[in-house]
């Protein structure tokens, strides 16, 4: 498949497809990566990214679908808009990262896995982020907020709210 | 934004561009880099190697192989190619140096990257990070290409007719990627599901050429090891246990935080003087010193206990990542064993079936304990499950389960009988984890 024709992507991701299949010794290699950042795009490995991925790599579906399942951070059915991402990990759990998952839940109204009526949050309890030094920590998206209390959260999602309508309104005007 | 901590004791080297704006190449080079691989690429290999043999570093990521060792394994003659691999999928609970180091040092990612192609004659190197490192991946591919825009990559690096090529790489969420082999896989587009070794990497590694996998800290370790001089290196750690140490405190201190000390530093002054004691005044319960898969130690354990790979061994644990995770009197062991327990049993990835099933029955085992509903023998089935996991695995995940495990029971025996016969846990209020 070339990047002009029955593309499901943007054509920036993929021309940044096409440049990471040719990069490596083995064209397989872009498979992870490239299941990311589709995922990026689209919201979550829907059945038509699955099925163009594979094209363009040159293997199975049923292949795809047998390494995507195998890494916790790709997912088959759409997440919030903005991820939260709470790490409850030994070093969080000792800082207070069960609290700020349980004010999570509270304020977003859903539990693990959860998604917003709105669309807006998704909520997981996730494991180790690498931010031990800095805990507890919080991935909205790839974005990192760490030392945190329970008093964060309401700012936080403000923050993200206040996102979305801006993104919102630059997108109608 | 992590924060940067200082203490006096610290010995600068690998964290010496931190907070100085070292991400920027310009600034890089102004402070003396790039200067290694340029005198890596007149000396050549044999001399690189000793160099690094003499420097006794030893592998970051935590089995603490001796660096120079593991390159001269690698073939010289190879007709397949070679390969250098950057491991940046930390992931082991307790450990963030090498966030710090992706965030304001890449280039001595990529110049010890460049300097272990020398070394090894490999002329591609792949540096992974882990998926949630998006950020951080960001800065590499930045780094990466400021690099070969000034000749540093490419077809002729530094403008001689040696080539050396660099591919940065994203993970997708696995903590058992971190394992070499498994990396390896992951790398090759599969799932990461560890392989039966030997052969070892330096024989038959990715694509099936010989290869050198290297935690990123060793990696970014590497420069400065030439710029010093090896024995200079390894003068300032203990014996056979080269150089200083990125050491993440976290838990109960006053002041967490990535400390560079010398290898063979003290536990106890780590947590009480580097780290500020532990929080709010309360007495220490126990030190886990180098990520969560290395078993438990006692307050009177650290005493006088050098954090290097020998002396932290002979006292029955490992040093493993460096990350050190200090625990209050207010934690509850139980707790705290069933959450190391889940997320091993989380990322185990079901090959071997000791690992498979035993995490999975210890950390049933653990939430039934927790929540009050234990029997005596439990202990006792916990320590024999934990047991019969060791050594039986293809990589060593099923160890690090069961590890730490053994050291919670054997050595807070009591607290697992105070939670007996339907008795509220004495300290903690989650009885149930989300993670399943």
């Amino acid at each position: 498949m070339s990047s002009e024709t029955m593309t499901i992507f943007s054509p920036q991701l993929a021309a940044r497809f096409d440049a990471l299949v040719a990069k490596y010794p083995v064209r397989r290699s872009a498979l992870v990566p490239m299941l990311l950042y589709a995922q990026d795009e689209v919201g979550y490995l829907s059945d038509a990214v699955i099925a163009e991925v594979a094209v363009r790599i040159g293997i199975t579906e049923l292949d795809v679908r047998n390494v995507a399942t195998y890494y916790s951070m790709l997912r088959f059915k759409p997440a919030g808009r903005f991820n939260v991402q709470v790490c409850t990990n030994i070093s969080c759990m000792l800082r207070g990262g069960y609290d700020l998952f349980d004010r999570f839940q509270d304020e977003l109204g859903i539990g693990h896995k959860g998604v917003t009526q709105d669309g807006l949050f998704s909520l997981e309890e996730v494991e180790c982020i690498g931010a031990c030094c800095w805990a507890p920590a919080i991935q909205v998206n790839y974005d990192f907020h760490d030392d945190l209390t329970p008093d964060h959260v309401p700012a936080i999602l403000d923050q993200y709210r206040a996102k979305a309508q801006s993104e919102g309104k630059a997108a109608h005007a | 934004m992590p924060r940067l901590v200082s203490h006096p004791d610290e010995v600068k080297i690998v964290t010496r561009r931190f907070g100085q704006g070292a991400a920027n190449i310009d600034r890089y080079m102004e402070l003396g880099g790039y200067e290694a691989a340029k005198k890596c690429l007149a000396q050549g290999p044999d001399w690189i190697i000793n160099e690094m043999k003499a420097s006794n570093l030893r592998g970051r990521g935590g089995a603490g192989f001796p660096t120079g060792m593991k390159w001269s394994f690698v073939p010289k003659q190879s007709p397949k190619p070679k390969y250098v691999l950057v491991n940046g999928d930390e992931s082991e609970p307790g450990t963030c140096k090498d966030h710090l180091i992706f965030l304001h040092d890449p280039h001595a990612v990529i110049e010890g990257t460049i300097i272990a192609g020398l070394a090894i004659g490999s002329k591609l190197g792949f540096i992974y990070l882990r998926g949630e490192y998006r950020y951080l991946l960001e800065i590499m591919e930045k780094a990466v290409a400021d690099a070969y825009a000034k000749g540093f990559l490419g077809k002729n690096i530094f403008g001689s007719d040696t080539e050396f090529q660099i591919i940065t790489q994203s993970g997708a969420g696995a903590y058992e990627v971190g394992e070499e082999s498994a990396l390896m896989e992951s790398l090759e587009g599969k799932r990461g599901v560890p392989r039966i070794k030997p052969p070892f990497p330096a024989v038959v590694g990715l694509y099936g050429g010989p290869t050198v996998i290297n935690n990123a800290e060793t990696i970014a370790t590497v420069p400065h090891v030439i710029a010093m001089g090896g024995e200079a290196y390894a003068a300032v750690g203990s014996p056979r246990n080269g150089g200083t140490r990125l050491f993440g405190v976290s838990g109960h201190v006053e002041r967490p935080g990535v400390y560079e000390l010398p290898m063979g530093y003290n536990l106890k002054k780590i947590v009480y003087d580097v780290a500020g004691g532990v929080r709010g005044g309360r007495k220490l319960k126990a030190v886990v010193p180098g990520g969560s898969s290395t078993p438990v130690l006692l307050p009177e354990e650290i005493e006088n206990l050098g954090m290097d790979f020998d002396q932290v061994g002979k006292a029955g644990s490992m040093l493993g990542s460096g990350g050190v995770v200090v625990i209050d009197d207010q934690t509850c062991i139980v707790e705290f064993a069933l959450r190391t327990i889940s997320f091993y049993q989380h990322e185990s990835c079901g090959w071997c079936i000791p690992c498979r099933e035993g995490t999975d029955w210890l950390k049933k085992s653990l939430t039934r304990f927790h929540a009050g509903f234990g029997t005596a023998k439990d202990i006792d089935n916990i320590q024999y499950l934990a047991e019969n996991m060791l050594g039986r695995t293809f990589c060593p995940l099923g160890d690090a389960a069961a590890m730490p495990t053994l050291g919670f029971v054997k050595k807070f025996r009591k607290e697992f009988e105070d939670h007996l016969n339907g008795k509220p846990c004495p300290f903690a209020k989650h009885t149930e984890m989300a993670i399943v």
